[in-house]
């Protein structure tokens, strides 16, 4: 079925700005809540922005993360320029980190985010190129109770 | 333990804690707690309208709290939020209370007191 696009909103993110770090995703959680978005599906969607906002933050110089809402699904695309990561496989393994000593004081680097992202999604893309940066392409069903 | 529902003032005023923003929002009703000082653990954790009880006290708490709408956050230990936290807890609506109890006295009290977790 061709599905319909209703919304289209762009991001910016910028690395290390642990003051503003998270507010892309209110803006996205609020966008959903006044579209009247279902609230299971914003509390996935709040988990996996916030995580993949995060991951800019820390270890990124600048991102965009770019909304598209359709009839069917919510598709959310974050795109950086950064350190890349090198081994994919491991960055996916629960509680495997690179954060700073001192991110993991402010209780970041818990190595859930790339998990926490992959468990809300329904599907879940990532593509790294060290040195260059990192894109991620998530998508969340609005469907589900149907199908 | 008996399950009770509690408002934030309620508790405020039990546990004698300092409000340091989102007085206005003290009537919430508190479905449970959560304690962690990972953030993803919270994001991932808590539930909607959960207390949540942390030792952080930098702005990002604030954006964990009001992407999961939690009812508010006990920070311990007589540990105080920073500055830019207080402001942004003000910008989103998000109450901020400070014990000067440590996290395991805290949550034992309030557990005690009928909120129970999210098992």
């Amino acid at each position: 079925m061709q599905s319909k696009i209703l919304l289209q909103q762009n991001f910016e993110i910028k690395g290390g700005d642990f003051i503003n770090a998270g507010e892309s995703s209110i803006k996205i959680r609020n966008i959903l809540k006044d579209i009247g978005i279902d609230s299971d599906i914003i509390r996935r969607v709040a988990i996996v922005a916030y995580e993949a906002e995060m991951n800019v933050v820390m270890y990124a110089r600048h991102g965009k993360m770019h909304l598209y809402v359709y009839s069917n699904k919510i598709l959310l695309k974050i795109e950086d320029r950064g350190q890349g990561i090198k081994d994919i496989d491991l960055a996916m393994q629960p509680g495997y980190s690179t954060a700073t000593e001192e991110m993991r004081e402010m209780g970041f680097g818990a190595g859930m985010g790339l998990p926490n992202i992959k468990k809300n999604s329904d599907v879940f893309n990532i593509n790294s190129t060290i040195r260059e940066g990192t894109k991620l392409e998530i998508k969340i069903n609005l469907n589900n109770k149907n199908g | 333990m008996k399950k009770r529902k509690h408002k934030l003032a309620e508790i405020v005023k039990i546990f004698n804690l300092e409000v340091i923003s989102g007085k206005e929002f003290l009537k919430r009703e508190v479905s449970g707690g959560y304690i962690s000082d990972l953030l993803s653990d919270v994001m991932a954790n808590s539930q909607k309208d959960n207390i949540w009880v942390t030792l952080q006290g930098h702005p990002n708490i604030v954006a964990v709290a009001k992407l999961k709408e939690l009812a508010g956050i006990i920070i311990i230990n007589r540990r105080k939020p920073d500055g830019e936290t207080v402001k942004k807890a003000h910008e989103e609506g998000i109450p901020i209370m400070t014990s000067d109890l440590p996290a395991f006295e805290l949550v034992g009290k309030l557990y005690e007191s009928g909120i129970s977790g999210t098992h």
